[in-house]
């Protein structure tokens, strides 16, 4: 059953093909509809794909190389399309297709009435052909063209509503961040491949002696570099939160739950390589726990609620980044598959509350949605207590099997993590408190919805469009609403009218089809770890351990003691706990704390003032040097001497051809000349 | 074959001209049918036969595929004429190159409201001589089957007979061409002289049996072919007549011409130079990578100045040329294959990209300077992306067969220490690459003209010099022409299409600047009507450069079947 492994890959691009040609005429909601469709049927081909695979003998017939077709066969170099189907990229071939099937479903509720919903659609579905190519490809370079892949997709679903200018310059952001990673990946395939002769996976890990050596470190911190672009890391992070201006379902899929982890997933792929240098162990697990504390703490200060996740995702990856490091690859990987979990939820969960709040995103004017949303609010708080690391939820096993490791290898980088697990828990209770309890704190905004909604709304759309109508470009798509209040159909719940003086609920709950992913994912985040419960010894069965063949011996085991791991799962449990319940007492008495929100921490730590102080205005003032001096006196000088020599050559030799045939004659005749004299005088 | 005891004739095997035979007998049928039918056979009727005739002719090839991969190659007509991998891989692709060209052809005509019996016939018979060209083993049948193919072309680009452009072209054809045969035939006789021989099997076992003392007679000859042969590949500096007939001829013509013309051409050069005059490689190698050189730039650089589509894509198909002759010159395996996979894939690029072209033109077949381009995807959306594709591909573009082509010839090239060659080839191929996507970039560009285009427009005097530079002969007749263009276009052409079409840039320009509209970006202009059998043949060129360019490894295989066959040493 293994055999039909393309199909997995071939179903998105098929619906991506379709879309693509007939999208618009299938229009909302079957273009949505196929779409979904196209994603599930892939992650059915995944369990097919998985029951075939569970039918050969753990260990090495686990291991199946799919060549599909040889593309270029040139010299030494095969550029073959070739799957590798192994445990561990068929676990990331599930979680991605089951989480974009749900996410899809999602976004059929979430993107209605958008201007470009087939378009959102197409993108989707190339996304996932592009995640999919990158997490089954058997060498470097189908996993580089997936990659470039979703960093296409990505940038084209950020920038979705490219009218609005931030949402088109976050896209630039992030592609250009991303940039810099690829650099580093093309840089380390040069190094492999010249060292080993090969870029398929198997070819590399069975010549890792060729790459023992400063080589060997250098492709494999190339490759970390890529990741830290991908998996926004420090540092290269700063592009993840600027990507919240894509579509909810957007930052659910892309910058949650499956591209963002994609730079985990390759250092994991390429963990023997990993393994060849404990100083590059360490650089990852050092780059990581910074990462989840930088994160955290940012995470804390902030009022976007997409925000505050987004860097709560920056900090999880940091988490997963720790595991590689200390070389717990299957807790980096049950980290991923639980992370995907809730915080797809939690993003999905904010989407719901963004949309029911009429594309509300600031924590500061929430407050008591609980009361309007019931059911975003009980899965939210599934996902709120997962990530906080409270047993029996998901996050607890993850993130423990995390500092499990962590512990007993770099006990200082576990401190560092577990006191990153304090503020996870703090920002996330925070942000829940905020948007859920209390007291609603939108009326003062609905007062001036009828007037200030429009301001904001062509300040978005950026024409100025003054009186009644004006094109809203936000959340659920480009409305055309007057101020009187007649946006029929802008709600798609049952009808509580938004916005104008017409009154109605200024929140709505949404409807099932957007509740329905938000419901499978939170049983997901809930019950999620079953999937590698820490009991039963080695030859326990539970979901995660066929990875371990996998890993073989490269597998950092900690061994700890039974007492051991219970002591640290009180630890982890406890500190969990205690978060939640500092952040409780903090802001549910108070919703304007703003000693709590230091300016350092909300700034990113600077960050983007650093680029920008270092990077930025230096390279613009190199810029304009290189523009003013480089380039308009040497470079356009050459430039220009080339082109203008081309065109002058062009112009010349044109000018050869006048259009008489005479003078054509004389010309060949002038060539036979000089070929009779070329090759006779030689001879 | 003459002999002292007076005439014998040789085995005929018939089988061995069969595709040849089909095409030919399509030909005469349309000819009978046309004649003998009291009203001219309908467009669709003729259409049918050729593309009947040219799948009969495909098939015949495949057949002669079959036979010849697990069997070995056979001559026959006294060793006149083989049947090797060679000679089927041509007749395989210029079969299949008819079949796409009569699709093209047939909706060019549609759109002028006229049948294309006639047309239909010359593409048959001028395809039957070029695959003759490919089978043929002997210098005279070469000659013969190049006159056979040449004189279909010239035919072909005066067939648009009330325009001058395509008189003048097709003289200019004629004349040249028959320039080039008399040097070709001159080189034959050269050879002849030299060898003993006019038999490419005789030749080859006659040079691998002496040592000739004096051998300037056979460089000579060697040369004088290598020019007849270059000429009709367009080949610099014998390449002048390229740019005037593509430009002149109808449009679907032109592109016919360009993919034929290079297949023939260098099935010939492999046979005659590569497996014939192998001792000899020493000496028509250098001659081959001097032309090589000049080609690739020559076509790449003059490409970049030109104004007209038509004479952009005579230039590039120049500068294809010298791809090809790269892998020619290499003379190794990896670079015959190299050559041959380029010439199959390049048919189809180039005919795709002359199908658009003939569209676009208008039904007068004149609206062609890049300027009528501008905005192409406001108009015709499907049109724009199939020739951005075509083009991308013969930019080199990886997924695409461009990619694959330029690859394999310049590795090979690289491969065969042919270092600088390969370098100058890739510093061609970014030349080219900007020509391309200048014209993807103006179809993809918002279709409104300069700001001063209205007002322009009314002055239309004064743009008819200021539209094109330096007006060229070829084009000087278009502009005189005065056939009315698709208004539409003049609002996304602005300037230079003004100039083409005069009265009718007024009224282009005066909508212009009403109905231009930033927000918006509408297209101000038409849409051009796609006919059925144009779209079907787009369609084919455009699955054919993607599908072959995802998955390269059946063409691959294919041309390293025939040229493993080749004796290489």
């Amino acid at each position: 059953m293994t055999h039909a492994a393309w199909v997995m890959p071939a179903l998105p691009l098929a619906g991506f093909v379709v879309l693509f040609f007939v999208g618009r005429r299938l229009g909302d909601p079957l273009a949505g509809w196929v779409g979904t469709a196209a994603i599930t049927g892939s992650f059915v081909a995944a369990l097919v794909t998985m029951a075939g695979l569970l039918s050969h003998p753990a260990g090495p017939a686990r291991e199946i190389n799919q060549s599909i077709y040889t593309w270029i066969s040139a010299g030494g170099l095969h550029v073959k399309a070739s799957l590798l189907i192994d445990p561990l990229s068929l676990t990331m071939a599930l979680f991605v297709t089951g989480v974009s099937a749900v996410i899809h479903l999602y976004s059929i509720g979430y993107m209605k009435k958008d201007r470009d919903y087939s378009k959102f659609f197409v993108y989707m579905n190339l996304f996932v052909f592009f995640m999919l190519l990158l997490v089954l490809g058997g060498n470097l370079i189908v996993t580089f063209v997936g990659w470039e892949g979703v960093g296409l997709c990505s940038y084209f679903l950020i920038s979705f509503w490219f009218e609005r200018p931030s949402a088109a310059s976050a896209g630039k952001k992030a592609f250009i961040y991303n940039r810099i990673g690829d650099a580093g990946f093309l840089l380390a395939m040069f190094i492999i491949f010249e060292k080993t002769g090969t870029l398929s996976y198997t070819g590399i890990f069975s010549r890792t002696g060729a790459l023992s050596g400063s080589a060997g470190v250098a492709a494999i911190l190339l490759l970390f570099l890529a990741a830290t672009g991908k998996s926004a890391q420090i540092p290269l992070f700063p592009w993840l939160a600027d990507a919240m201006e894509g579509p909810t379902p957007v930052s659910a899929l892309i910058h949650a739950a499956t591209m963002v982890t994609a730079g985990v997933y390759l250092m994991v792929r390429m963990h023997p390589v990993l393994a060849l240098s404990h100083d590059a162990q360490l650089v990852v697990a050092s780059i990581g726990v910074a990462t989840a504390f930088v994160g955290g703490t940012i995470a804390c200060t902030l009022h976007d609620i997409k925000k505050v996740v987004a860097f709560s995702t920056i900090s999880q990856l940091g988490y997963m980044v720790l595991a590689v490091g200390v070389g717990a690859y299957e807790a980096a990987i049950f980290l991923m598959v639980a992370h995907a979990f809730y915080k797809g939820l939690l993003f999905l969960g904010s989407g719901s509350v963004i949309h029911g709040r009429h594309d509300e995103q600031d924590l500061m004017k929430m407050g008591g949605l609980a009361k309007f949303m019931p059911i975003t609010t009980i899965t939210f708080v599934v996902g709120w207590l997962a990530i906080a690391g409270v047993p029996p939820l998901s996050g607890f096993w993850a993130k423990g099997a995390v500092l499990d490791s962590t512990f007993v290898r770099y006990p200082v980088l576990w401190v560092v993590g577990i006191v990153t697990a304090l503020f996870t828990a703090y920002y996330m209770t925070r942000l829940f408190v905020l948007a859920f309890t209390g007291n609603p704190r939108f009326h003062a905004a609905i007062d001036t919805r009828s007037g200030g909604a429009h301001a904001t709304v062509e300040a978005l759309s950026g024409s100025g469009s003054g009186a009644g109508a004006g094109e809203a470009d936000h959340g659920e798509g480009r409305l055309s609403g007057t101020a009187a209040g007649d946006i029929s159909g802008y709600d798609i719940d049952v009808g509580v009218a938004h916005g104008g003086s017409g009154g109605g609920a200024p929140v709505h709950e949404s409807p099932p089809v957007m509740t329905i992913p938000l419901v499978i994912l939170a049983v997901l985040a809930f019950a999620g770890g079953v999937l590698d419960l820490p009991w039963g010894g080695p030859d326990r069965w539970n979901a995660l351990s066929w990875l371990g063949p996998v890993f073989g011996h490269y597998l950092y085991n900690p061994h700890l003691s039974m007492a051991g791991q219970w002591l640290l799962g009180i630890v982890d449990a406890g500190v969990g706990l205690a978060g939640i319940a500092i952040a409780w007492n903090l802001w549910s008495r108070a919703w304007k704390r703003p000693e709590l929100e230091p300016a350092f921490l909300a700034s990113y730590w600077h960050f983007n003032d650093i680029y920008d102080t270092l990077i930025g205005r230096p390279g613009a003032r190199l810029a304009s040097f290189a523009y003013s001096v480089v380039e308009l006196h040497w470079i356009d000088g050459v430039v220009n001497g080339v082109g203008s020599l081309m065109k002058r050559t062009g112009s010349g030799v044109r000018r050869v051809q006048t259009g008489y045939v005479r003078q054509y004659a004389v010309g060949m005749a002038l060539g036979i000349l000089a070929l009779l004299v070329w090759v006779l005088v030689r001879a | 074959m003459i002999g002292a005891t007076g005439i014998t004739v040789p085995a005929l095997n018939y089988v061995a001209v069969m595709p040849e035979i089909a095409l030919i007998a399509g030909a005469l049928w349309i000819m009978l049918a046309t004649a003998m039918s009291p009203r001219r056979i309908g467009s669709g009727a003729s259409l049918f036969w050729t593309v009947a005739a040219g799948c009969v002719s495909l098939g015949f090839s495949v057949w002669q595929w079959e036979g010849v991969t697990p069997h070995g190659a056979y001559a026959s007509f006294d060793g006149a004429v083989v049947v090797d991998g060679l000679s089927a891989f041509v007749a395989m692709t210029v079969s299949l190159t008819v079949i796409v060209a009569a699709l093209i052809e047939e909706g060019w005509m549609r759109r002028r409201g006229q049948s294309a019996p006639e047309m239909h016939m010359l593409t048959l018979l001028s395809a039957a001589g070029a695959i003759l060209m490919g089978a043929g083993n002997d210098l005279v049948v070469i000659f013969l089957a190049l006159e056979i193919m040449s004189i279909g072309f010239y035919v072909l680009a005066a067939y648009d007979r009330r325009r001058l452009a395509s008189g003048e072209a097709a003289l200019k054809y004629l004349i040249l061409g028959g320039f080039s045969s008399a040097v070709f035939l001159f080189g034959i006789a050269l050879t002849y002289g030299a060898t003993g021989s006019m038999n490419l099997a005789e030749i080859a076992k006659y040079l691998a049996s002496n040592v000739l003392l004096h051998d300037g007679l056979l460089l000579g000859g060697m040369v004088l072919m290598l020019v007849g042969l270059a000429f009709k590949v367009a080949a610099v500096p014998f390449h002048f007549w390229a740019p005037d007939v593509y430009q002149g001829s109808p449009t679907p013509a032109a592109g016919y011409m360009a993919a034929v013309a290079k297949i023939a051409g260098f099935a010939a050069i492999i046979r005659i130079f590569v497996s014939t005059l192998q001792p000899y490689r020493a000496d028509w190698q250098p001659a081959v990578w001097v032309v090589a050189v000049a080609t690739l730039l020559v076509g790449g650089v003059v490409a970049l100045v030109q104004t007209d589509i038509k004479r952009m894509l005579a230039y590039s198909s120049i500068n294809h040329a010298g791809f090809v002759l790269l892998g020619v010159a290499a003379a190794t395996t990896a670079g015959l294959s190299a050559s041959l996979y380029y010439v199959l894939v390049y048919s189809f690029m180039v005919m795709g990209s002359f199908a658009v072209v003939s569209l676009v033109g208008g039904p007068a077949d004149t609206a062609h300077s890049l300027e009528d381009y501008r905005g192409l995807y406001r108009r015709s959306p499907w049109l724009a992306w199939a020739l951005a594709l075509m083009l991308i591909s013969q930019a080199g573009v990886p997924l695409t067969t461009g990619f694959i082509g330029k690859l394999e010839v310049i590795s090979a090239a690289a491969a065969a220490h042919l270092v600088w060659l390969a370098v100058v080839a890739m510093m061609s191929a970014a030349v080219a690459a900007f020509f391309y996507l200048r014209v993807v970039m103006l179809m993809f560009s918002p279709s409104y003209g300069p700001p001063a285009g209205a007002a322009g427009a009314v002055d239309s005097g004064s743009m008819v010099a200021g539209g094109e530079g330096v007006p060229e002969p070829g084009s000087v007749a278009e502009g005189g022409e005065g056939v009315p263009g698709p208004v539409g276009v003049s609002s996304g052409g602005g300037v230079a299409t003004a100039s083409l079409h005069g009265e009718e840039g007024i009224v282009g320009g005066g909508g212009d600047a009403s109905g231009y509209d930033a927000v918006a970006g509408e297209p101000a202009g038409e849409r051009i009507p796609v006919p059925l059998s144009t779209a079907v043949a787009l369609a084919l060129c455009s699955g054919f450069t993607v599908f072959f360019g995802l998955f390269p490894g059946f063409l691959t295989a294919m041309v390293h079947v025939v040229t493993t066959a080749i004796p290489i040493h």
